[in-house]
């Protein structure tokens, strides 16, 4: 990548570069509404209050938004993350026993770096590293439950307290389904070979032993990788999110899926369930579904049911679970996000 | 030198394995490439995050795909 090769090797430098990338994605957010608003309505003399320009400007204006968004956020949580590995969370949940262990795996879940393709293996490696089955969920499940990128974007769009109200409601799924399972013997439930597994070779700590250059590099490659991955989804997302936001009337779900309509989060979750997504890819969606009067907690449980019960996850599952184990995770994880949108449609007063 | 890459079949994986390859034809190594993807396999060698590397049984990198300089750093080292 010709950035990397001119950032300069000193660790003034890399200083530098970092409050020089992070200057530049600020002044760029602040003055993303201001290009928008003069190059549509003044140079291209369109009318503010159209429809068709409400959602040409949405479009472009949530594009650059969420596109900043997430290479502020993306490298961030991945350069904070580089400090955090696989091995070092092994190690510290290894005989840890449940309840205490499952609060333990589910905050690591969440600050640990961790590709859902390492599923498997890491899966077999803390199982043959002792730790309790129920607890290595916790950690499974906190994972991608609570998105980095979700949590940024939350807190962007709608405030710290839903960002927490999300970070706390993911933690309190992922303890609580990693205890239940571990409680009914899941161990039945798992492929055999997983125990029979010998853990050979030396472990090594993946990230231990970085430099700042390094953990920039890494920051800067997963933005790109991420970006280059979803992009589709995203322009779609913002799509169908301007659509909605420009055509759609005001209070239009409120009508059929505000909190009178006790099936809302439940169809939110099974919809939730075959889509599989980037947190990021919809939150646009998100948000121009919230302002035409779709509930928080029918939102929330959306989000969480796309990026927490997804099939190519599953599918890759199967190889180390067996149907029974895949389908208790489903439901207890499915009821957790249930229970969630129905308690936050219940508290929060919009 | 007997090159393993590690790894299930993900899309960084398949990266990890065509920048070894071109790493290893630049560097002029005689190296036989395997890829690895049987999780018991990956899991003797004390992988969890993939793709990994293996280089004459030990494992070098793991996690992420290295810079083709990091790699061939890897690769010369590995060759002494």
């Amino acid at each position: 990548m010709s950035v990397l090769e001119k950032i300069p090797t000193s660790k003034r430098g890399h200083v530098t570069f970092l409050v020089a990338f992070a200057a530049a994605i600020v002044l760029a957010y602040r003055t993303n509404g201001w290009v928008w608003n003069h190059l549509l309505y003044n140079a291209f003399g369109m009318s503010p209050t159209s429809r068709l320009t409400e959602t040409i400007h949405f479009f472009f204006f949530d594009s650059v938004k969420i596109g900043l968004l997430l290479i502020g956020i993306i490298f961030t949580v991945t350069v904070l993350r580089s400090y955090m590995s696989v091995e070092r969370t092994r190690a510290l949940l290894g005989g840890k026993r449940q309840g205490v262990g499952n609060v333990m795996a589910a905050g690591l879940g969440v600050i640990t770096p961790f590709c859902s393709c390492s599923a498997v293996p890491a899966f077999i490696g803390f199982v043959a590293a002792g730790v309790p089955l129920g607890v290595t969920f916790s950690f499974l499940i906190a994972s991608p439950l609570v998105n980095e990128i979700a949590v940024g974007m939350l807190f962007t769009l709608f405030g710290w307290q839903i960002a927490a109200i999300y970070i706390g409601a993911g933690l309190l799924i992922a303890i609580i389904a990693g205890w239940i399972i571990g409680r009914v013997k899941a161990e039945r439930w798992v492929e055999p070979f997983v125990f029979e597994t010998k853990l050979g070779g030396q472990i090594i700590d993946t990230t231990g032993g970085l430099t700042l250059e390094q953990r920039i590099q890494m920051g800067l490659e997963e933005v790109g990788s991420i970006l280059k991955k979803i992009w589709p989804y995203l322009l779609v997302g913002i799509g169908l999110g301007a659509t909605i936001h420009g055509w759609a009337p005001a209070d239009f779900f409120l009508k059929y899926a505000g909190k009178g309509n006790i099936f809302g989060v439940l169809i939110a979750v099974l919809i939730g369930i075959p889509l599989y997504s980037n947190a990021a890819g919809i939150m646009p969606m998100i948000q121009a579904l919230h302002e035409k009067g779709l509930p928080m907690g029918t939102l929330l449980a959306f989000m969480m049911s796309v990026v927490a019960l997804s099939m190519p996850e599953m599918i890759l599952l199967r190889r180390v679970l067996k149907p029974q184990l895949l389908a208790v995770f489903v439901a207890v994880v499915g009821s957790g996000i249930l229970i969630v949108g129905y308690l936050f449609n219940a508290l929060i007063p919009n | 030198m007997i090159i393993k890459v590690l790894g299930p079949g993900c899309n960084n994986c398949k990266t990890l394995e065509r920048v070894t390859k071109e790493a290893v034809a630049e560097l002029g190594i005689s190296a036989i490439i395997e890829k690895v993807e049987d999780y018991g396999a990956i899991a003797g060698y004390g992988v969890m995050s993939t793709p990994a590397l293996v280089i004459d049984e030990v494992v070098v990198t793991s996690g992420r795909v290295p810079t083709p300089a990091h790699l061939r750093e890897l690769l010369t080292a590995a060759a002494k």
